[in-house]
């Protein structure tokens, strides 16, 4: 019997090794694997190259993680937030590199390698600093930039419900990245919110098939990524 | 006069035809959201996998796995659809989405777009706005006319790094609605009590005034909001 359902994030990170690339979903709060980031600052593993849009907050999270000293890299569209400031302190310090990637050109390279493609031409940054050195060619009467694969060893991502299979749903914007990651990493680590029996997801309402997931692992929900911000809202 | 952040958005609104389907930038384009029209069906888009957003949730009622793009807690709209961040950006750059409304820190004369990066600035970040400058047909742009140092923001060619060449149609500013043709800048509106010849001082590229040019129709207050100081 297939069973994907892991006791303790822990457990789920354990074989994340020095220098591995690790993909991680969600955009803001929603979709944010924080229980795993959290198992792997826990562990240890170092020399990192993590890819996720943004930076993480504060010294939570991927922020914490940085903050640690154990990203060597991170390849993101938007770490440039007030609130990224772990971030902030590694890269003005030269401690942790940068590959700056608009957000469309970031989520369509993750995409090619789950899919499979070698890369692809797009409009996006044409002409600007970000396509510097990269090849260019003219299709239709168009410039575009050639753009790589983004592949990883592993991808954190956070769901919903999932069943022991694997299968996936996300509520809302906790989609975002993660159906994506979920296709382009070499160990795929999802933390879910309730692990329901093989049924009870209907076909039709999966949004990540089981095929692409390793493992989960069932969480209480963080409620450390529910901070509504009345301040910057003014609501 | 001039207008106020909410009256350039309300001036924008204007030209949101119905059935548009809308990508909105944080700042002044987010503000667009609280001046549609009402009688018109208007779908806003938000990078992160949600078409039909609504207004900003009320205090106590936020949704946590519910946020924007500005990562403003929001509401969704009857109609409205969430995905994922490839189908999300295969509508910014596809084309499918009609409009988008930007900030930007200049516009050049041929439409070229700097918005992404500020000289000087420590840490960079990109975001989704060089596939929307790419993607969507008609990119407006909405901000103030000239900079708090009182320097035009509309020039012969950008001095900033850019986010896209000749991808702006539109610019609305608190003094004025420029359009960007073929044959380079026109001034299609002022606001309410401005000169043309003011315009053209505070905008450093070449301005052509439209023979039609006429003055913003731009309540003084809306709803209680500012729209002129």
């Amino acid at each position: 019997m297939i069973n994907k359902a892991l006791a303790t994030c822990s457990e789920a990170v354990a074989s994340v090794f020095d220098g591995a690339t690790v993909m991680i979903g969600g955009f803001g709060d929603p979709g944010v694997p924080g229980r795993l980031i959290e198992a792997l600052r826990q562990r240890g593993a170092t020399n990192l190259v993590v890819i996720h849009n943004g930076a993480g907050f504060h010294d939570f999270g991927l922020g914490g993680l940085i903050k640690d000293g154990r990203v060597r890299k991170l390849v993101a569209s938007f770490p440039n937030y007030p609130s990224a400031s772990a971030f902030r302190d590694r890269y003005l310090k030269g401690e942790t590199e940068l590959e700056l990637v608009p957000q469309g050109t970031l989520i369509e390279r993750i995409r090619a390698a789950g899919a499979g493609i070698g890369g692809f031409y797009t409009r996006t940054a044409v002409g600007t600093e970000l396509a510097a050195g990269k090849e260019t060619r003219v299709i239709n009467g168009h410039r575009y930039v050639f753009e790589a694969p983004l592949h990883a060893d592993f991808a954190f991502l956070k769901a919903d419900q999932a069943d022991r299979l694997g299968n996936l749903t996300y509520r809302y914007a906790m989609r975002n990245f993660n159906p994506i990651m979920a296709t382009a990493a070499k160990v795929v680590i999802a933390e879910v919110e309730k692990l329901v029996p093989v049924g009870a997801l209907t076909p039709d309402g999966i949004h990540t098939p089981g095929v692409f997931v390793d493992h989960i692992v069932e969480i209480d929900r963080d409620p450390r990524l529910f901070a509504p911000r009345y301040e910057e809202t003014g609501t | 006069m001039t207008l106020t952040r909410d009256g350039i958005a309300y001036r924008v609104a204007r030209d949101l035809p119905e059935g548009a389907y809308v990508n909105l930038g944080i700042g002044i384009p987010f503000l667009v959201t609280s001046y549609l029209a009402p009688d018109r069906e208007i779908f806003i888009h938000s990078e992160n996998g949600i078409l039909g957003v609504g207004p900003v949730a009320a205090r106590g009622k936020e949704d946590p796995d519910l946020v924007n793009a500005s990562k403003d807690y929001i509401t969704l709209l009857p109609g409205s659809s969430v995905f994922d961040h490839a189908l999300s950006f295969t509508m910014i750059r596809g084309g499918n989405l009609t409009h988008a409304v930007i900030g930007a820190i200049e516009v050049a004369a041929n439409g070229d777009l700097a918005n992404w990066r500020v000289p000087g600035q420590k840490v960079p970040g990109v975001g989704g706005a060089m596939d929307i400058a790419v993607g969507i047909e008609n990119l407006y742009v909405a901000m103030t006319h000239v900079t708090n140092k009182g320097q035009p923001k509309i020039l012969p060619a950008c001095t900033c790094p850019l986010t896209a060449f000749a991808c702006v149609k539109r610019i609305y500013t608190d003094m004025a609605l420029i359009e960007v043709t073929p044959e380079g800048l026109v001034l299609r509106e002022v606001a309410p009590g401005i000169a043309p010849s003011a315009v053209e001082k505070a905008t450093a590229a070449p301005l052509r005034v439209a023979k039609d040019c006429r003055e913003m129709d731009v309540p003084l207050v809306f709803n209680g909001v500012e729209l002129c100081q």
